[in-house]
């Protein structure tokens, strides 16, 4: 049989993604880098960089080290805030047309809902002005690179699911809560999510690393562990998706370590209703739209038409 | 796709790459070069030694996986280049020093033809390099090796210095800009900083610069950035 179409669509709590290919949050900017490259409006979705509160400098000294098939970031969520993002880069993303999903990280629970407040109140007066910037609040309880706050939330269960339940309280927006492999048990921290009213959760955050300069004796990141990301990841990662579909009803958005769109394909087998793409971008600055042809070639070569056919078969 | 022309040693583990396929970019950008599969993972930033219509050439240091991939390729083989990116040296007027430090030349070459009546100071710890391919193209050349060229540079000559080289290097001559009389002449003096870059188009924030006006962007918003305006930690 010949497919003559193939659809790529997938929705999640209203909002429609052309194809499940999403930039992940850190590795992408806001686009506008990308942007220069290729069209992104071709994309799924775009995770922009995690924001807080407040702008942050980030952490001093040494911020990726290449491990084998794989990075370590030590960024430290270096942003500019809140409220100089949806003035300066909201002007940009009304005019994609690709899912434009805000992530939102916070050292503090107050400083999580009043962000969530900001980007609440500015896509209401948006609504009232008949436009749209944002389509889904992406939230950030496991960035490992900043010692206040983000390790604390997102590893036990109670101290996220006040996040959760505030950041639900604060805004009608989509919400998706980023889960950390760190987590003590990210099955059950997913399914706290649901009951909270989550409407997804996305997984897998970076996996706590480390390097040692041997010569100096030292780590080699000024705040000692970093993120693990790329291709090392990924069994991990896929484990991780599966163990989640598994347990909730509410969509799962994959990452870990995708660069194919094989790769995509076994995270949508293992239960994943859209998947992200982060280190790649850095192996290929195309990955974007490098993907998002090769999934359609693999759609039309394993003849399948439609991505629910094969999501969370295995 | 570009493709390797000649790739010839210079000295210990210096290397003259010259490709065939990108054909611009201004003084002091770089290319994102990439001549392996998924690993390493990272492409590498070089920057631009010469680029004209018959492609682009870069002086690299080989330290670690990547460069020692790069000083194994051969006339003929393929690679990924991305570029150019950054904000380079300012097309100035005046007085031009250019001081380079080992493999801290590499840009400096195109500097000194786009700016040809530039006096020229190339210093090396050890073995020096291409300082023959310099000479034509200096008003006046100034090689040390051993030694530490910025002592050569009388910075009260000149009207805009452009510096690249070792981290040590950077940060001496900032403070040797910042210790001139203010009321006497003191030249601009810009510094071509070296970092680790993950995408090298100013999305991922590896590479920040601390800076007197917030974090800047060592990919995009430089390498090249006025020597006053950098923050060094260490």
């Amino acid at each position: 049989m010949i497919n003559t179409t193939i659809d790529t669509t997938a929705t999640i709590a209203g909002v429609s993604f052309k194809n499940p290919i999403v930039m992940a949050s850190g590795t992408f900017g806001f686009g506008r880098e990308y942007g220069r490259l290729y069209d992104v409006s071709l994309l799924g979705g775009i995770s922009g960089k995690g924001l807080t509160l407040h702008a942050k400098a980030g952490n001093p000294g040494i911020r990726v080290y290449e491990t084998p098939s794989g990075m370590l970031n030590s960024v430290g969520l270096e942003n500019p805030g809140v409220e100089a993002f949806l003035a300066k880069e909201l002007p940009y993303w009304e005019t994609l047309d690709t899912a434009r999903i805000v992530n939102l990280g916070g050292n503090t629970l107050a400083d999580y809902v009043l962000g969530a407040e900001l980007i609440q109140r500015d896509a209401d007066a948006r609504l009232l002005a008949g436009t749209q910037a944002v389509d889904m609040i992406e939230l950030n309880i496991s960035c490992p690179n900043v010692k206040e706050g983000g390790i604390a939330f997102g590893v036990k269960t109670p101290a996220a699911q006040e996040v959760v339940r505030a950041v639900r309280a604060a805004t009608s927006l989509p919400l998706a809560v980023k889960l950390s492999p760190n987590a003590e048990d990210i099955a059950e921290m997913a399914v706290m999510c649901e009951a909270e009213g989550a409407d997804a959760v996305s997984l897998i955050n970076t996996i706590s690393g480390m390097k040692i300069d041997v010569r100096r004796r030292r780590s080699v990141f000024n705040n000692l562990y970093a993120g693990l990301s790329g291709p090392a990841v990924k069994p991990v990662a896929l484990r991780m998706v599966h163990q989640v579909a598994r347990r909730v009803t509410i969509p799962v958005i994959g990452m870990g370590g995708i660069t194919s769109a094989t790769d995509i394909i076994e995270f949508i087998m293992a239960g994943a209703t859209v998947i992200q793409v982060g280190t790649y971008n850095f192996m290929n600055l195309r990955a974007g739209s490098t993907l998002v042809e090769e999934l359609q070639q693999f759609m039309k070569e394993e003849n399948i038409s439609s991505l629910d056919e094969i999501r969370g078969i295995v | 796709m570009a493709t390797v022309i000649s790739n010839e040693r210079l000295a210990e583990g210096v290397y003259h790459l010259v490709v065939e396929g990108g054909n611009s970019g201004e003084m002091g950008q770089f290319y994102m070069l990439r001549a392996w599969g998924a690993y390493p993972l990272l492409s590498r930033p070089l920057s631009i030694h010469q680029v004209n219509d018959n492609g682009v050439e870069f002086l690299y240091h080989v330290v670690g996986e990547g460069t020692e991939i790069l000083a194994g390729l051969n006339p003929g083989d393929p690679l990924e280049l991305e570029g150019p990116f950054g904000t380079g040296f300012p097309q100035v007027e005046g007085r031009v020093a250019l001081v380079g430090g080992g493999i801290g030349i590499a840009p400096l070459y195109y500097c000194a033809q786009k700016l040809p009546e530039s006096d020229i100071y190339l210093g090396f710890s050890r073995e020096p390099f291409r300082t023959e391919a310099f000479r034509p193209l200096a008003a006046e050349l100034t090689v040390d090796v051993g030694g530490l060229i910025l002592d050569s540079v009388d910075f009260s000559a000149y009207d805009h210095i452009f510096v690249c080289g070792p981290h040590p290097m950077l940060k001496a001559a900032q403070l040797k800009g910042s210790a001139l009389d203010p009321a006497g002449k003191r030249p601009d003096v810009y510094l071509s900083l070296e970092n680790r870059m993950a995408c090298g188009i100013g999305a991922c924030l590896v590479c920040s610069v601390s800076c007197k006006d917030g974090q800047r962007k060592a990919c995009a918003d430089g390498p090249v950035f006025l020597a006053e305006e950098v923050l060094f930690h260490d």
